[in-house]
């Protein structure tokens, strides 16, 4: 079996000196999939996805993107080496126009990026209609939007989200996850963690159930929505 | 007339030393803001950065006198004060780097860099002191007017005359073309919009490779060239003294606070609102009364609300009735 495009290889770790909050979790995605990592709350859901991206101390097990060997980078060198994270909170600039905090994702590249600009606009219409508005001024759906467009002007080889529908309405996050379908159409693999589990199995290729930091149930989405203790412990039955 | 007498007693007296002192207080505000934006704390040291670029430019005129250079009709301060950039920025740059970053590194709460600050302004106090002494020092020359009273008063035939110093209309001048300058770096370039970036989402600036070490580099350098700025039009304006130097850092937290601190635009109006409501309430108004109300009810006394000794005071009443009704400032600033 080759390996996965992003693999976070059995890790073990927590924050800062603390206690481990991973044990031996492995989460990986491929090329031109979605993962999905799922779970009840304080399973270490957005813990295991910020270990991947280097924002806290792995004690054990390793962390690779397309082969190489990444663990001990950190967040914005592994933005540098393709990596795209949109934070769960705080993830725009709210002082800044719509078309600035683009400028901003883009800030690592030296190249003109206009037209990656234009392929932000054409995914998300409604930012190029308010490219002049301060993003604080935006409906959380629109901020969602603006946080994965920020991450998207890189040009990522692999985009991570945290929570991207956490405290939209329903209606709008229907909406956030057919894009977020359309962005993983553009060829960039995506690892998400979601509070709508079922939802989530519903488009994820494959997915990961976490419980208490460790790997409880792994397969594609339609595997675990089928299962019936996945769906007898998270998803009402 | 008496209207129009008035209006000009009024231009002469408040509205023009207004503008000035608005001018240096809002160009003074804007550096403790951008630092406040930036680097997170207040600093207290900006009185004493104003007077050390001062105190340096004057060296520097002195010396460009000394070997007959002037700048005609406009202060010889002005072909100085690059100089006196040039040094400011070596300080506070050795002063980031020296001390500043040891706090930054260990990631030290706000209230422990502004007492670190405190420090900082005590050893530039003594440094400005060392170098140019603790008296009063009048460093203008050039033509001292551009419009003289006697001048107003023969041109229009009025009973009362305005007049408006060179170094006034200068200060409102530079004090434009800077602020105009900062709009444009901050809102325009590559590296300025980092640095509003920065201000606004530290964590989300690092995620975008927003390179920390540079952000912080170039405001100390702007709010170096702002300060000494602020600092040499004040000194033109009225006169160079450490103590006096110490003294403006109330108005100028006034000001940024009042318009609310981390908002350039708010230091400006901040430093206009100080500006104007100091020189309103210590103006005796005895004259422009005379002219505007009936004679029997023209006042006799002086009509001045507060003696200018207490002019800090106003500063202070005006800041704690713009937090109780807007606790961010003026332009949503951040809050204290």
């Amino acid at each position: 079996m080759t390996e996965p495009f992003l693999i976070g290889d059995t890790m073990t770790g927590g924050y800062g000196k603390g206690p481990d909050i991973l044990h031996g979790c492995t989460i990986a995605v491929e090329k031109g999939e979605i993962a999905v990592i799922v779970g009840p709350n304080g399973a270490g859901k957005s813990t295991a996805m910020k270990a991947v991206f280097g924002m806290l101390n792995v004690n054990s097990g390793a962390v690779r993107l397309d082969g190489e060997d990444i663990t001990h980078l950190t967040p914005q060198e592994r933005v540098v080496k393709g990596m795209g994270f949109v934070p769960q909170t705080s993830n725009i600039f709210t002082s800044m126009t719509v078309e600035e905090n683009l400028e901003m994702g883009a800030f690592i590249r030296r190249d003109d990026f206009s037209d990656t600009m234009a392929q932000v606009y054409d995914l998300f219409p409604i930012l190029k209609e308010k490219r002049h508005q301060a993003a604080g001024e935006l409906s959380g759906g629109q901020r969602q939007q603006v946080a994965v467009g920020r991450a998207l002007m890189t040009k990522p080889k692999v985009l991570m989200l945290d929570e991207p529908t956490a405290g939209v309405s329903p209606i709008v996050m229907d909406e956030l996850f057919d894009r977020i379908i359309e962005v993983a159409r553009t060829g960039i693999p995506i690892l998400m963690v979601e509070q709508n589990a079922r939802q989530a199995l519903e488009i994820a290729d494959k997915a990961y159930v976490l419980v208490q930091g460790r790997n409880a149930h792994t397969g594609t989405g339609k595997q675990l929505l089928a299962d019936p203790e996945v769906r007898r412990s998270f998803l009402g039955g | 007339m008496d209207v129009i007498n008035a209006l000009v007693v009024l231009a002469n007296f408040v509205i023009v030393p207004g503008l000035a002192y608005g001018a240096q207080l809002a160009l003074g505000a804007l550096g403790v803001t951008l630092i406040y934006g930036i680097l997170r704390f207040s600093n207290f040291a900006h009185g004493d950065t104003m007077a050390f670029g001062t105190a340096i430019t004057i060296i520097g005129t002195n010396a460009l006198i000394a070997a007959g250079i002037t700048f005609g009709p406009l202060p010889t301060a002005l072909i100085a004060l690059p100089l006196g950039i040039a040094a400011t920025c070596l300080l506070v740059l050795g002063t980031d780097w020296a001390v500043y970053k040891f706090y930054r590194t260990k990631k030290a709460a706000p209230v422990i860099l502004v007492i670190v600050s405190m420090g900082v302004m005590f050893i530039m106090n003594g440094i400005v002191r060392f170098i140019i002494g603790v008296g009063d020092i009048n460093f203008a020359d050039g033509e001292r007017f551009v419009v003289t009273a006697r001048g107003f008063r023969d041109a229009t035939g009025l009973a009362e005359g305005l007049a408006i110093r060179t170094t006034q209309v200068i200060t409102v001048i530079v004090a434009l073309i800077a602020m105009a300058l900062l709009f444009w770096f901050l809102n325009k370039t590559r590296t300025g919009k980092s640095m509003r970036a920065f201000s606004d989402n530290e964590d989300l600036a690092l995620l975008s490779g927003i390179n920390p070490d540079w952000v912080v580099k170039v405001t100390w350098m702007i709010v170096a060239a702002l300060a000494t700025t602020a600092g040499v039009l004040y000194g033109l304006d009225k006169s160079f003294k450490a103590f006096t130097y110490f003294q403006l850092l109330l108005p100028i937290f006034a000001a940024a606070i009042v318009g609310g601190l981390g908002s350039p635009l708010g230091a400006i109006a901040g430093g206009f609102v100080i500006a104007f409501s100091e020189v309103t309430v210590t103006y005796a108004w005895k004259r422009v009364l005379g002219y505007v109300l009936p004679e029997n009810l023209a006042p006799e006394a002086l009509v001045q609300l507060m003696s200018t000794d207490y002019k800090f005071a106003v500063s202070f009443a005006i800041l704690i009735i713009v937090l109780l009704f807007k606790p961010t400032g003026l332009f949503k600033g951040k809050s204290v």
